[in-house]
Order: C-alpha cells, then sequence, then structure tokens
C-alpha cells in the first residue's frame, strides 16, 4: 500500500531504483529490436553498447572524454574562484551588495551558448574559448547564490559572536563563511551540473575534440549508437561527480549531519 | 559600588508603512550595583528585552545613554556576555570549540583557553560532551553551553534574555539552581530578564517589575531570601508573600493588556 511519507527499506529502494533503468533499456530495446523505429534514427541497445566499445578501442574516445572533463572543471574552478569571494562580500556587505547585485542579476540572464559566436571571434576555437563559454555560465549563477545564502545567515549566531567580542571581519571569517560553507558547497555541485550543459555546446561548435565534437561528427554519419553512448558517458560522468560532491560534504561537514 | 548605569534610556521604533511610531521603552533610570543579581520582571511586549538588547550594544538608545564602570556603551563587546532565548551555540563548532570561540577572539593561548574551557566545561556539567555538536545536545545542555561559553569570557556583566524560556519545567528548574550556584560562587553581576514569576524571585537579589505600552519600570523590588538557595525554598512563607505581591503587580498589567486588544 502507499501511503504518504511512509518511508522505505533500503533494499527496497535500491531494486525500485534500478528497476526503472531496466525498465527504461527494455522498452528501448523493443522500439528497435521491435522495428517500430527506424535504424537510422535510433540504433537499439547492442549497437549503441559496441559503437560505444568502438569509439573506445579504436577512436581514442577516452581522450575525448578526458578533454571534456579537463574544460568542464578549469572553467567551473576559474568560476568559483572569482564568483565565491564576490558572493560572500555581496551578502555580508550591503553597499557591496547594492553595487553588484542589478548587474549580475542581468547577466545572468545572458544565455552562455549566444556568447560562443562572439567568443570565437575573441579567443579563436582554442581552449580559451571553451573555457570562457563555461566561466560565463557559472560566474554570475554561483555569485548570486552564495550571496543570497550568506546574507541570510542566522541573525541570532551573528548577535551572539558580536557579545562574544567578534569584529566585523571576524564575523564574516569565523560565523558567515562556516556558516554557510555546506550551503555554499551544494551551489557549486549544482552549477558543476549546469557546466556540463555548456561544455557540450560549446564543443558542438568549432571544436576538434571532446565528447561533443564526437557527437556532431556522428551525426554526420547518422551513427546514433555513438551519439547515445556519448550522452549517456555524460550522463554517467554526472553521476560519479555527484557522488564525490556528496562524500566530500559529508566528509568535510560532519556536523550537519550529527 | 555602581557597576552599570541606564541613564533616561528610551526607545522608539519608527512606525511601518506610514504607521504611527511605537514606543518600546519610555525614558528609563536604573542603576546596577557590582556583583548584583538583578531579574526583570514583565508581560511579553514591555520592553525588557529591548533594554537588554540596549546594554549588550545590540540595538541603540533613541535617547539617553548606558554606561558600564562610567563608559558609555556604542556597540557590542565583550565585556558584555550574552545568553539567548534562542539556541545561539554556533552548530558547526563543538561544544568545547563554541565555549573557546570569545577566547579565540582575545587571541588567548592555546593551553590556557583549554584550561578555562575545561573549568567551564565542568561547571555546568557537561564533561564527556566536550566533542558533541550542538545538535547532538538537548534543549538544557545547549544552554549549559550558552552560558559557558559567555562566563569563559569572563565579562564584567552578563546578560540574559528569557534564556530558560524554551525548557520544560523540570530542566528550567535544575538550570536555575545550577546558574544560581554559579553566581553564588562568582558573584558576576548579572542582568536577567524573564516572564516566570518565580524564576525571578528565586534567581534575584532585586526583581525589577515592567510594565507595557509604553514599556516602563513600575516597581522595584529587594529580594531579601539567604544564600545558598535551593528549590525547597520556593514553598516557604517568604517566598510565597513575595509571589503574592509580584503577581499582584503583573496581573494588572496583563489585565489590562488584555483588556486593550
Amino acid at each position: 500500500m502507499l501511503r504518504p511519507l511512509e518511508p522505505i527499506g533500503q533494499g527496497a529502494r535500491i531494486v525500485l531504483g534500478i528497476s526503472f533503468f531496466i525498465l527504461f533499456v527494455l522498452g528501448w530495446g523493443f522500439a528497435t529490436f521491435g522495428g517500430y523505429v527506424s535504424r537510422t534514427f535510433l540504433a537499439d541497445p547492442l549497437t549503441m553498447l559496441a559503437d560505444g566499445w568502438a569509439l573506445l578501442a579504436d577512436h581514442g574516445f577516452l581522450f575525448d572524454i578526458g578533454v571534456t572533463i579537463w574544460r568542464v572543471l578549469g572553467g567551473f574552478v576559474l568560476a568559483a574562484i572569482v564568483a565565491v569571494p564576490i558572493g560572500i562580500l555581496m551578502g555580508a556587505y550591503k553597499p557591496i551588495e547594492a553595487f553588484f547585485e542589478p548587474f549580475v542579476s542581468f547577466a545572468r540572464y545572458l544565455p552562455a551558448s549566444a556568447f560562443i559566436p562572439l567568443l570565437i571571434l575573441w579567443a579563436g576555437i582554442g581552449e580559451v574559448q571553451k573555457l570562457l563559454v563555461i566561466f560565463i555560465g557559472s560566474v554570475f549563477q554561483i555569485i548570486l547564490m552564495v550571496a543570497v545564502s550568506v546574507g541570510s545567515t542566522r541573525r541570532d549566531l551573528v548577535e551572539a559572536a558580536y557579545t562574544l567580542g567578534a569584529r566585523d571581519t571576524g564575523i564574516v571569517r569565523r560565523v558567515m563563511i562556516p556558516a554557510n560553507a555546506p550551503e555554499i558547497a551544494e551551489i557549486l555541485r549544482l552549477v558543476l551540473g549546469w557546466a556540463w550543459t555548456y561544455v557540450i555546446v560549446a564543443e558542438l561548435i568549432g571544436s576538434s575534440s571532446g565528447i561533443g565534437h564526437m557527437i556532431i561528427d556522428s551525426q554526420a554519419l547518422l551513427a546514433t549508437g555513438q551519439i547515445i553512448f556519448g550522452i549517456i558517458v555524460i550522463g554517467l560522468i554526472g553521476l560519479v561527480s555527484d557522488f564525490l560532491f556528496k562524500a566530500a560534504n559529508r566528509w568535510l561537514f560532519p556536523w550537519r549531519l550529527a | 559600588m555602581t557597576k552599570l548605569v541606564i541613564d533616561n534610556v528610551s526607545r522608539i521604533f519608527p512606525g511601518v508603512r506610514g504607521g504611527a511610531p511605537v514606543t518600546a521603552l519610555t525614558p528609563t533610570n536604573l542603576s546596577v550595583a557590582a556583583n548584583d543579581f538583578i531579574t526583570i520582571l514583565g508581560p511579553s511586549g514591555c520592553g525588557k528585552s529591548t533594554l537588554l538588547r540596549i546594554v549588550a550594544g545590540l540595538d541603540r538608545p533613541s535617547a539617553g545613554e548606558v554606561r558600564l564602570d562610567g563608559r558609555r556603551i556604542t556597540g557590542p563587546g565583550a565585556d558584555r556576555g550574552m545568553v539567548f532565548q534562542s539556541y545561539t551555540l554556533f552548530p558547526w563548532l563543538t561544544v568545547a570549540q563554541n565555549i573557546a570561540f570569545g577566547l579565540r577572539e582575545k587571541g588567548r593561548q592555546e593551553a590556557e583557553t583549554r584550561d578555562i574551557v575545561a573549568s567551564y566545561i565542568d561547571k555546568v556539567g557537561l564533561r564527556g560532551f566536550e566533542n558533541h555538536w550542538p545538535k547532538q545536545l538537548s534543549g538544557g545542555m545547549q544552554q549549559r553551553t550558552a552560558i559557558a561559553r559567555a562566563l569563559a569570557n569572563d565579562p564584567e556583566i552578563l546578560l540574559l534574555d528569557e534564556p530558560f524560556g524554551a525548557l520544560d519545567n523540570q530542566t528550567r528548574s535544575l538550570m536555575q539552581e545550577l546558574l544560581l550556584g554559579i553566581w553564588e560562587r562568582e558573584r558576576k553581576t548579572v542582568l536577567f530578564v524573564t516572564h516566570d514569576i518565580e524564576e525571578a524571585i528565586f534567581l534575584a537579589s532585586r526583581v525589577i517589575v515592567m510594565s507595557a505600552r509604553p514599556g516602563r519600570i513600575k516597581a522595584d523590588l529587594a529580594v531579601d531570601l539567604p544564600h545558598p538557595r535551593d528549590y525547597k525554598m520556593k514553598t516557604s512563607p517568604e517566598f510565597s508573600a513575595l509571589k503574592a505581591r509580584l503577581t499582584e503587580e503583573i496581573r494588572v498589567e496583563a489585565v489590562l493588556a488584555a483588556t486593550e486588544h
């Protein structure tokens, strides 16, 4: 029986989670092997696996994966280095917030992918352009979200610190930053997910390596098996990075789970 | 010897959305002798917390000034330790690290800090919980830690804003004895805000009664019960007489407040 908010056991949770994956692949196999969908437009699961193996073994796809990961991490780390301190300062000091907030709110809605043609003009089609796309796509989001998080630091904790003799910099360093560190880590995890979208778009246009480049090449060859394999690889990398982020948070912020 | 002087302090909050300004506190005078334990008793909305926050430097008076040891108070500082009604332990620090917070801020030596923290852990009975996170503690234990955190800083005066308000009756009673025991040994100057009449009498050497709308001091009563006190004193005739008198004072206020709205 389904009852609202009734908890579920660990074993049942895993079985249910996996069974949807199986159902999904079965549906896909039924549509393709059964001949309901043309092979030209959608490869069947086995072809996808064979194509994927060929990609890895013969076409150096591992190198493409490595290149894409490096681009995401490079652009994302640069964005985080710039955005986190600005976000903290905005959250803590209202004049700094008043100075940056209107522009950042505006810039946040500029689609990173629309900058690609401009960035190609400025930076060519090399690595700098790829990093810039991810940087532009991530930096404003991180700034705003960190600023909101730091700005909503519990007021009574700040007051308690004041009565314990903390000065203004102490309040930022010893209360606002540690109080919001888990939230900031969560923001970074979220934005890293979005950065994956930007990198693939950047690689679809004017690129000679990377997962996105492989996907656009495969389109020209109608190799839908390869495209699907590429997409699944991206999903798997996202899953792994998410898991690593969560594990790191548990290790860094044990007080949250206590 | 006078420790703290509240000199014609008033507080008027500006009106919200064009409404009339609200007088939270009419010009108030109070002088607190060193080593005194003063409780400020009053119904909610009588400005007692506002007064305490002004002494702490967390709020500014609209007029008048507060002087501690003759120096005018302009903002919060380590010389006035505070315990809040809400649980304000830093959740990312352990019990011991919370108690050490003010000492770290002062830049005290590591070894000295450790000794002071250990002694206060003992005084509030939290041995064995030094490395627990605040989340793992009961409400009473959290407030004990908060008291230790404020005292470890060795403030000139200790300010408490209904610190036991969120605790159940039994725990509250134990906490009162614990706090009083510490005061009987260390004789810190204490300003304690509460709306609980029994609590106000049991702890105090002097009870200040405040009334609401607008907030002002209505009565000032010495409590001459002997020290050390324990819970049995709450049933003594002297205690009951004081309680009856204060109940009468407060009741008038409560009735007024109830009929006004």
